[in-house]
């Protein structure tokens, strides 16, 4: 007899791969992602937007004049030179930087990554919203936290529920939130909570990491002021090319103090020496020229104002009076919340069937909830397919009530 | 000979297709055969065939379309071979409400089940009856859709206040859901394979969690096999006994798979039957080939030969 073990290892992996496995979910996204379907799943920035000549022009800048720096290695902390245009694009939202106060990293995921290493030890407490960013979620998990999640409400982070939870004696190591548009929810953070949560952390001594990919995304309304320009010793702030313009390049950053960006830098250099010279250097170039930059965001941020009115005009016309959803100011969300039975995870598999595809609540969530949730993201599928995904999907909604009011018998 | 491997499609277990057709294509070619992959999703299969015209076809396409007669039929009306079971029976076998209808006349023992129609829940007030499942049944119970594979929408039910949300996820995967007895005991896959139908070494499975659900099936190390089986030799004859009535009672052909349960009194109990079985590298059947001192080029060939024989 043969005890056939598939993988000889699966004694050997560390406990922190447990929650590692393979999921329903995920085969269903390998179908989703099919162009049959429309996709209101992935928050894919819709980069055919760009101006492909111009980005063309850039790459071969690059290689043409730069062509030996591009292909080398370099250093951990990243290029100056971009170092200083992610202080240029932190100036656009009100945050003052200096360059030797950044990492490049490989987008801001590294960042949370490269956090989650410096700052969490096995069982340590981090607060995080919910519903958080998944991303962040399993970046942070694979260092074993305790999660404290606090609710979101229209006006972001209920800072309130964070403050009786350090009355109650939780002190987390740090506040993770994504004050604007947040993923998923689609929420901002208002200017008053913006007060409270700095001033309770300050106080409390509790550190904030600030990711703010979707800030110069905005379709209407000003501006509020970052955490990191209301309290730029407390907060670490964390930006991306991603959004404004293309995640491919995987370049990301932090802002620090410097004693944070030391360790930073450190753990990146054990990650992977150094990020990418090729790509630095086309992101570099392609922010030297304002008017191309501020052109092709222009662009970017039209697009998506559009996509956004329709799938809000669409979810008005077919959703059921029974839904609620955000009205997101900017960003690529929309957070849907069903009735309390609904069950998004299993739905999905029905959505797909009709050609459309979500994500289910529960992803958001470090704690299991969220079933009667789902996010629906607006970025990618042109206007036409958007109103198409979301008729696809009401109808869906009705059957599912039916067979819930016949299951219930109400 | 030219071998298209058909492989992916647009169901959940796409992935798990591609990875069973990319290693049935290199063992094909280790054969000496011709072979190409070819998509459906990704090219139009009637157009790729008439233009690179294979001698045969081999299915490794899972769930929906690939499993249930419809790439069967098609194959039919352009008369390219194809291995696996013939279209009509595809449909039955793919189908737990037709198959364990079949099973039950051929006498082959089945875990008691009803099944739940998502159309008479929504349009008959049929949720009504749900309660008359349960005292049927009984609990524990396992809720899984009539037409769907690797366990996708399938759940286990311990109370029955959670049988409504079991039933709305099964009907998420397929029009029909059974509520099916669940049955203790070791997990044992048979596989069968050539013109005959000869048996493989019975694999025992182990999952880890208890339960042998998705993740439990594609996640490396989530789950231990054994083979052969550690059952006793007469319950070893009686499951090889029970998969072949199986088989034959289904009309499967060329290579399959009959999952069932030896419950603590040696019965098996077949759970159901696969007309195109997972061959990736954590899947079922090769590892039965591998304990039989046979490579996946060997069933390969023996497969091929089955088809030919028929042809």
């Amino acid at each position: 007899m043969a005890e056939f073990s598939i993988d000889r290892f699966v004694d050997r992996y560390a406990e922190r791969t447990s929650g590692m496995s393979a999921s329903e979910v995920r085969a269903l996204f390998a179908v989703a992602s099919r162009p049959e379907v429309v996709s209101l799943a992935g928050g894919m920035p819709y980069v055919e937007a760009l101006p492909a000549q111009d980005v063309l022009e850039v790459a071969t800048e690059v290689v043409r004049d730069l062509g030996p720096t591009a292909l080398q290695y370099g250093g951990g902390q990243g290029q100056l030179a971009l170092r200083e245009r992610a202080a240029m694009l932190m100036a656009e939202e009100g945050v003052d930087a200096d360059p030797d106060d950044v990492v490049i990293t490989t987008g801001a995921q590294q960042a949370l990554d490269l956090l989650g290493k410096i700052f969490i030890d096995p069982g340590d407490t981090i607060a995080v919203e919910a519903p958080a960013y998944v991303g962040a979620l399993t970046a942070f998990a694979a260092y074993q936290p305790r999660f404290l999640t606090i609710e979101l409400d229209d006006e972001g982070m209920i800072v309130e529920q964070l403050e009786r939870a350090i009355v109650r004696g939780e002190r987390p190591t740090f506040v993770y939130t994504v004050p604007n548009f947040g993923n998923p929810a689609g929420v901002t953070m208002s200017g008053r909570r913006r007060e409270q949560l700095v001033a309770l952390c300050r106080e409390t001594g509790i550190p904030i990491i600030e990711d703010n990919p979707y800030g110069l995304l905005r379709f209407d309304g000003e501006p509020l002021p970052c955490l990191r320009s209301l309290d730029p010793r407390n907060v670490i702030y964390l930006g991306t090319v991603s959004k404004t313009f293309s995640p491919g390049v995987r370049v990301g950053w932090a802002l620090a103090d410097p004693s944070v960006i030391q360790r930073l830098v450190l753990a990146k250099e054990a990650a992977d020496l150094c990020g990418s010279n090729f790509t630095m250097l086309i992101t570099e170039r392609w922010f030297s020229d304002d008017s191309r930059w501020r052109t092709a965001l222009t662009g970017l941020v039209d697009t998506y104002r559009a996509r956004r009115g329709a799938m809000l005009d669409a979810l008005e016309e077919h959703f059921p009076g029974t839904a609620t959803w955000t009205r997101p100011s900017g960003g690529f969300y929309v957070w849907v919340t069903l009735p309390e039975w609904s069950d998004t995870t299993a739905m999905l598999a029905a959505a797909v069937e009709r050609r459309v595809a979500y994500v289910p609540g529960t992803a958001f969530y470090p704690d299991a909830r969220g079933a009667d949730r789902m996010r629906l993201a607006y970025c990618y599928p042109t206007e036409d397919r958007i109103r198409d995904g979301v008729a696809r999907l009401a109808t869906l909604l009705e059957d599912d009530a039916r067979l819930y009011r016949s299951l219930h018998g109400s | 000979m030219r071998i298209a491997i058909v492989a992916g499609g647009r169901t959940p277990e796409r992935d798990v297709s591609l990875r069973s057709g990319r290693r049935m294509t290199v063992s094909l070619e280790d054969l000496g055969h011709e072979g190409w992959l070819l998509d459906p999703a990704e090219v139009p299969l009637v157009e790729a065939l008439a233009e690179r015209r294979p001698d045969l076809c081999w299915l490794a396409l899972h769930g929906k379309e690939g499993e249930d007669g419809t790439v069967q039929r098609l194959l039919d009306l352009l008369e390219i071979p194809y291995t696996g079971t013939a279209a009509f029976d595809c449909e039955v076998a793919f189908d737990k409400v037709l198959a364990k209808d079949a099973l039950r006349r051929a006498g082959v023992p089945t875990p008691p089940w009803v099944v739940i129609e998502g159309w008479a829940l929504r349009d008959l007030g049929g949720g009504a009856a749900l309660g008359k499942a349960v005292e049927r049944i009984g609990l524990p119970c396992v809720v899984k859709p009539s037409r769907s594979g690797s366990a996708l929408g399938m759940s286990f039910v311990e109370r029955e206040a959670d049988l409504p949300q079991a039933v709305m996820a099964a009907l998420s995967f397929s029009g029909a859901a059974l509520v099916e007895a669940k049955v203790e005991g070791r997990e044992v896959a048979a596989a069968l394979v050539g013109a005959d139908l000869e048996p493989l070494p019975l694999v025992e499975i182990v999952p880890k969690e208890g339960i042998y659900d998705y993740a439990a099936r594609y996640t490396a190390g989530a789950t231990e096999y054994f083979c052969p089986a550690r059952t006793s030799q007469g319950a070893s004859a009686a499951v090889v006994e029970a998969a072949s009535t199986a088989a034959s009672a289904l009309r499967l052909r060329d290579l399959t798979r009959v999952d069932l349960i030896v419950d603590p009194s040696e019965q098996p109990w077949v759970l159901e039957v696969n007309v195109s079985p997972g061959m990736t590298e954590t899947s079922l059947v090769p590892m039965a080939a591998q304990a039989s001192g046979l490579t996946l080029s060997d069933l390969c060939d023996i497969v091929v030969r089955s088809v030919l024989g028929r042809t």
